[in-house]
């Protein structure tokens, strides 16, 4: 998300931010995508009336952006009642879509439906790359679409997660990006949740992979291009983390295709937090009450060298997921942070990434994301799982 | 960014994409657009919920000079609309 959400610091916290991960089904198989790994196990997907009564709860408590994610949610035939019930409670509605499975006649009922915004994901600039990083021939529908979301009268908005085997293409991404026409292009460096955790070693670019991609993207800007890009760094190649969904429990809500209600979308990991189920209890109940999304709330239950910080407040101590990732602990400082007693877990994986050939990422290949590789690598719980 | 220029004849209205509301639970209005959200005190309500892309900048002038008993607000509503141009919130023509 390149523009977090603003809200007064007064007012008190409210999900402003609904993101409903509709299914984790996807056609896609993107070695880099966020989704839990274990999504072969995850549980049946909601119904619409259960989609709608979160709508409903979650506007009574001030939630008035809402994303439609995935996996791919224009899979879920429902999308569109979901989007017009969205509408009609006055939610400002972004749908977050690969373009598969979309056709003129969709976008235009979903225009029709009340949708505000569309965001299609690519993932590389030229049909190749596009289909071996998608796992399916996909590049030319994809452009379709984005042509058709831009007839409906949509501004463009271009996602594409940048990695070491699509960075150095960004000047032939952003010439795509042109030649489509759109208005907004997200180059956003992976993050390393769910899938692209397991392809770290394939994806981290080097640094001078990532210094090159920036200063082409600064230097379009400073040509006066007419798109706004958004330049979103890795933060493995930073020295303090991201301020992770602008602090646990402040924003966002998130609720995953089974009902699991998360403060953010890679949560679920978390050992011995049970994330409560929106149909078991409301969203009142789950935002202020449940111990879940109290948890991290405030600065009481963070260790040293957090604890006694001066950007506690700006950054919360990072990622809690990240923390445990990399650490096995989740109170711990984000490894990121170069005063975290962990910061070595970074700094030796972008150093192998930046070693002249790097033997480990010879050697594993790229896993995709698809159910067959989700029940392989969850036949045995990993270690440091419940 | 340059100072955007406007003039008293000018017509303001909310840029596309971008969308003003009431929000009950919060009981003020804000401005929706893709991935944010800004709520707005009482002078940036008076002026926005004015600009509707028909009315003259000195016609939503004087509509809330009346409403604050004939108070010259075009100083403040100038300044708020070179800020909100700034940001993308409103467009002019
Ligand atoms: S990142 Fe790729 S695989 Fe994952 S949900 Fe998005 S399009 Fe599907
Ligand atoms: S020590 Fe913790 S609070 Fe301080 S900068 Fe690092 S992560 Fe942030």
């Amino acid at each position: 998300m390149t523009q977090p959400l603003r809200h007064d610091a007064q007012t008190i916290a409210r999900p402003l931010w609904l993101l409903a991960e509709l299914t984790y089904a996807c056609p896609l198989q993107c070695p880099y995508c966020s989704n839990p790994t274990e999504m072969a196990q995850i549980g049946a997907e909601m119904t619409t009336d259960d989609w709608f009564k979160v709508l409903r709860e979650a506007r009574e408590l001030g939630a008035a952006q809402l994303g439609l994610s995935g996996g791919e949610p224009l899979v879920r035939r429902d999308l569109e009642a979901i989007v017009a019930e969205g509408a009609r409670l006055g939610y400002y509605s972004n749908l977050i879509t690969s373009g598969i499975g979309m056709d003129e006649a969709r976008v235009n009922a979903l225009a029709e439906a009340g949708l505000d915004h569309i965001q299609i994901s690519f993932q590389a600039s030229n049909a190749e790359r596009n289909n071996f990083l998608a796992g399916s021939n996909t590049f030319e529908q994809k452009k379709a679409m984005a042509r058709a979301i831009k007839a409906a009268g949509y501004p463009m908005v271009l996602n594409i997660v940048l990695h070491r085997h699509n960075i150095d293409d960004i000047d032939d991404i952003i010439a795509m990006a042109e030649s489509l026409d759109a208005d907004y292009v997200e180059l956003a460096n992976t993050q390393y949740y769910g899938w692209a955790w397991h392809n770290r070693a394939q994806l981290l670019p080097t640094r001078e992979q990532l210094n090159h991609a920036e200063s082409v993207t600064t230097r379009y800007r400073d040509n006066g291009g007419r798109m706004k890009l958004y330049f979103v760094v890795p933060d493995y190649y930073q020295d303090r983390p991201k301020a992770c969904m602008s602090g646990w429990g402040d924003l966002f809500l998130n609720v995953a295709p089974d009902g699991l209600a998360l403060p953010c979308h890679a949560a679920r990991q978390l050992p011995g937090i049970e994330f409560p189920d929106v149909r078991e209890h409301d969203i009142a109940w789950i935002w202020n009450e449940s111990p879940a999304f109290n948890h991290f709330r405030g600065f009481d239950w963070m260790a040293e060298p957090c604890r006694s910080c001066v950007e506690k407040h700006d950054d919360f101590g990072g990622c809690r997921c990240q923390a445990f990732m990399l650490t096995g602990d989740m109170y711990a400082t984000d490894p990121v942070c170069a005063k975290s007693p962990s910061h070595h877990l970074i700094t030796d994986v972008v150093a192998e990434a930046n070693a002249p050939t790097s033997a480990r990422a010879e050697a594993q290949p790229i896993v995709f994301r698809n159910p067959k590789n989700s029940k392989r690598l969850h036949a045995t719980p990993p270690a440091g799982e419940r | 960014m340059s100072r955007p220029v406007i003039h008293a004849t000018s017509v303001a209205r909310i840029a596309r994409g971008h969308r003003l509301q009431y929000e009950p639970a919060q009981d003020c209005h804000v401005l929706l657009y893709p991935e944010g959200m800004v709520t707005l005190n009482e002078p940036a309500t008076e002026i926005l919920t004015r600009c509707d892309g028909q009315r003259s900048v000195a016609t939503v002038c004087e509509l809330i000079s009346a409403e604050f008993g004939g108070a010259d607000v075009s100083d403040d509503v100038y300044e708020f609309l070179r800020l909100a141009i700034s940001h993308g919130w409103v467009v002019i023509g």
